[in-house]
């Protein structure tokens, strides 16, 4: 369970996540409870052990998977089904509190983070996939439900839910939902927008829309398509009908490694050349093997500079061709070995040794920051050689493990978060990696949202009258700011104790670098 | 790569006046008829930059899609976008229907990379990025595919490339479309008229072979695509509703897109739907924020597409 590992690594000494459940509540919690109307009001919505304030849960729910650890809960709540969810939101807006959703709190950019002591809804325990209805290709379900149980459940039905982050073991729908995620199969399938036909929300205010709907051409503006990716901000998710995919009646998975990252970068724009669009095609480089090696033993060369593993599917003449195009094209570019797993064993242990990738990094440094930019697929050579530029220059050790096939940089800077000064060098090296990103005409964010990691960096992309028409939708769903404040756009004072740790941080770090007292990487 | 100077749009734009944006005019009754009569003007027309490499291309949102397609097929590339002979790529976009192959190739509103676009205000603004993955920000392009151009004019766009099919094939034969669409893996279209089902193959020739050979067990052989001239009017309905609709239906009186939900009719199947209040209201906050004199397009949002009575 690689996603939930690196959460619980993240966490550091707090590993009570499950076992706080269970737990018996501390005597102080019934004095906070009489102190907060709101709390009272939750508690009769829901069930009192559905509404937690105590220190062990405020700790666990202030934090994601990124390494923002500036944001505090105010109270938690664990809605069992809609009408609890819509309870949840709608007495927050009553009581003029913020409210924050969460799925498995996997998200990278902070995008759970919670500011200013909200109400954080956390919506893992509604996880019922609610009906598959193959006669029109989708099915509802629950946005609690598990990425790779959503897909596990359909598998006798031969179809399954395309998206395929890392996470997949642990993130949910809704969060999939909330950060319009992506994963290595996204290539030639889309990610997640392309595979939600509607949705059913509970709006900041506790109205429920239904967004989209099972007909193809719905009426009015696409709201199910911005809702899709806009990171907790426009309101939660209570219903979500995915669209289901037929699997493929052929799959092959080819390894090819390479001497050089250049000849593996060239192999990628090459496939592309020749009209095929593979299922997926990722790249590894040689410290990410030499890690995932040591942890899985999946047979990876560890003697090379890179290696793409390329996963073909279809009907099995097309598979068989593109497998001969694919291989034809590696060689031309100085493959030094190309090898097609023989069997669906050797398949699945070449993509374990792929997805377990961030768990084998734990086995150099206790703590990693992961990173996510976009850049044209014609220009990896020339970023990836600046990537590892800025990693020496901060003196900092980076592993690259991304989705080639559409540019999706991956950047893993590894450290030990207490060695004094790390996160300085780390969180610089970060900036330079995203403005290197920037400059080669790519853009902030594939995967992985934009949450509070990347706020600030949206005017590097966007212009301030962009901006606005982003804040104008935001504001159509959420006039009075209390759906996941302070996340997406660059709004500055709306997180006013992360900005006073941010200050703290920088003091403590004693920089006096002008872009990182504009707080720029908060 | 230099950006298409819209200056000249911008300044057609301009002032208090209610506008309407035209391409191709080939679906122009999508949305219903503007509110007010409106001065029309036009988006820049041209290729900007084409990087097959990049499964990219830049253009004018007045280009023809007869241009943009004969640019990419000297590539061997295509986009998931169809239209009829004179269809703009603005225009495609703007009115967001799918074309018959969407089973394969997918939906418009996932082609749309970036877009540039003029607010009534005469502000320019960017939405989206010029990558094929990207989830910076709110995303602004899936709300102006479909949008009728009533939230701002579409200027210049970067789109979504495709391979071309290595080969097409349409087959037809009377047969019931279930267990012909059940039969195939992703077959590019399955249409039926009631007696007939027709069906759009593509990829690789021997893989179509091979799909046209289970066909030709059902009763399929090669054939012409089915005449939709004659249907004027589309509907769309889950895909379950317009089967049971369907088989209601006169023989030869429609032209269902069998598993997506679109069907092409003569005159209408269905009825106006308003828009339920909560979606109503988060629309027309949208809008008004956008365009809050109405200016663009009026009218056409408001109207409600067609849904069918049962």
């Amino acid at each position: 369970v690689t996603g939930l590992r690196s959460f619980d690594a993240r966490l550091g000494g707090v590993r009570m996540r499950h076992g706080a459940r269970h737990r018996s509540r501390p005597r102080g919690e019934a004095e906070r409870e009489r102190a907060d109307p709101l709390v009272v009001a939750l508690c009769a919505a829901l069930a009192p052990d559905r509404v937690r304030t105590g220190p062990v849960d405020i700790t666990l729910y202030s934090r994601d998977a990124s390494v923002i650890d500036e944001g505090h809960a105010g109270i938690v709540c664990f809605p069992l089904d809609a009408t609890e969810l819509r309870s949840c939101v709608r007495l927050s807006a009553e009581h003029g509190r913020a409210f924050v959703a969460r799925g498995a709190g996997t998200g990278l950019a902070g995008g759970a983070v919670p500011c200013g002591d909200p109400v954080v809804i956390v919506t893992s325990r509604m996880n019922q996939v609610l009906e598959v209805d193959l006669a029109n290709g989708i099915a509802w379900v629950e946005p609690g439900v598990v990425n790779l149980d959503l897909t596990r459940h359909l598998a006798p039905y031969g179809v399954h839910f395309a998206p395929d982050p890392s996470s997949q073991q642990s993130c949910t729908i809704g969060g999939n939902v909330a950060n319009n995620s992506g994963g290595p199969h996204c290539l030639a399938y889309g990610v997640t927008s392309a595979h939600v036909v509607a949705l059913e929300v509970v709006l900041p205010d506790g109205s429920l829309a239904l967004l989209g709907d099972l007909r193809p051409d719905p009426d009015g503006l696409d709201l199910r398509g911005l809702f899709v990716g806009s990171e907790g901000t426009m309101g939660i998710a209570s219903r979500i009908a995915v669209r289901l995919t037929t699997n493929p009646p052929a799959v092959r998975t080819i390894l090819a490694a390479f001497s050089t990252v250049a000849d593996a970068a060239a192999t990628v724009s090459g496939i592309i050349a020749e009209g095929v669009v593979p299922a997926a095609i990722e790249m590894m480089d040689a410290p990410i093997v030499a890690a995932v090696e040591a942890y899985v033993h999946a047979g990876y060369p560890t003697d090379a500079a890179a290696v793409l593993l390329v996963e073909v599917d279809g009907l099995p003449d097309g598979v068989a061709e593109e497998c001969r195009l694919i291989e034809e094209v590696a060689r031309r570019h100085d493959a030094r070995s190309v090898r097609v797993a023989a069997d669906e064993t050797e398949r699945l242990l070449l993509w374990k040794g792929r997805k377990t990738a961030f768990g084998a990094v734990a086995r150099l440094k206790p703590n990693y920051y992961l990173h996510d930019t976009v850049i044209p697929r014609t220009r990896l050579v020339e970023v990836l050689t600046r990537v590892y530029e800025i990693a020496e220059e901060h003196d900092l050790l980076v592993l690259n493990v991304f989705h080639a096939g559409d540019g999706n940089l991956h950047p893993l800077l590894v450290y030990d978060a207490r060695e004094p000064g790390i996160m300085a060098r780390v969180h610089h090296a970060g900036a330079a990696i995203v403005a290197a990103s920037l400059a080669a005409g790519g853009v902030l964010s594939g995967e992985h949202g934009i949450g509070l990691e990347k706020r600030e960096f949206m005017r590097w992309q966007f212009t301030d009258d962009d901006l606005w028409a982003q804040d104008a939708v935001r504001r159509a769903f959420d006039p009075d700011n209390i759906a996941n404040p302070g996340k997406v756009l660059p709004t500055g004072a709306s997180c006013a104790d992360m900005v006073h740790l941010a200050a703290a941080e920088r003091a403590r770090v004693g920089s006096n670098d002008p872009a990182m007292a504009d707080g720029m990487w908060l | 790569v230099t950006a298409l100077d819209l200056a000249e749009f911008v300044d057609e734009t301009r002032g208090a006046d209610p506008i309407t944006c035209a391409g191709g005019r080939t679906q122009w009754h999508v949305g219903g008829e503007l509110s007010t009569p409106c001065r029309v003007v036009r988006p820049p027309a041209g290729i900007v930059s084409y990087e097959p490499a990049e499964m990219t291309v830049r253009l004018g949102a007045g280009t023809s899609l007869d241009e943009l397609h004969h640019t990419l097929a000297g590539a061997g590339q295509t986009t998931a976008l169809e239209g009829a002979p004179g269809a703009t790529v603005g225009g495609v976009l703007a009115v967001g229907h799918d074309g018959v192959r969407t089973r394969r190739v997918g939906r418009v509103r996932d082609v749309l990379l970036q877009a540039r676009v003029v607010l009534a205000d005469g502000r320019v603004i960017t939405a989206g990025g010029p990558t094929v993955k990207n989830v910076t920000g709110f995303d602004l392009c899936r709300v102006l595919v479909g949008s009728l151009g009533a939230l701002g004019f579409v200027g210049e766009v970067i789109v979504r490339t495709r391979p071309l099919p290595r080969a097409t094939r349409w087959l037809a034969g009377v047969a019931d479309p279930l267990p012909v669409a059940e039969a195939l893996y992703r077959p590019a279209a399955v249409l039926w008229d009631g007696i007939t089902t027709w069906v759009l193959l593509e990829g690789y020739e021997r893989d179509v072979e091979a799909q046209a050979s289970v066909l030709a067990a059902l009763g399929l052989a090669a054939a012409a695509p089915p005449d939709m001239s004659r249907f004027a009017v589309r509907s769309s309905l889950s895909p379950t509703d317009l089967l049971a609709h369907a088989r209601r239906a006169a023989p030869g009186s429609f032209l269902a897109e069998v598993g997506v939900g679109v069907v092409h009719t003569a005159s209408s199947w269905g009825r106006h739907d308003a828009l339920a209040p909560s979606v109503a209201r988060l629309q027309q906050r949208i809008k008004t924020a956008f365009d809050p004199t109405n200016r663009l397009n009026p009218g056409r949002l408001d109207s409600t597409s067609v849904g069918v009575t049962s």
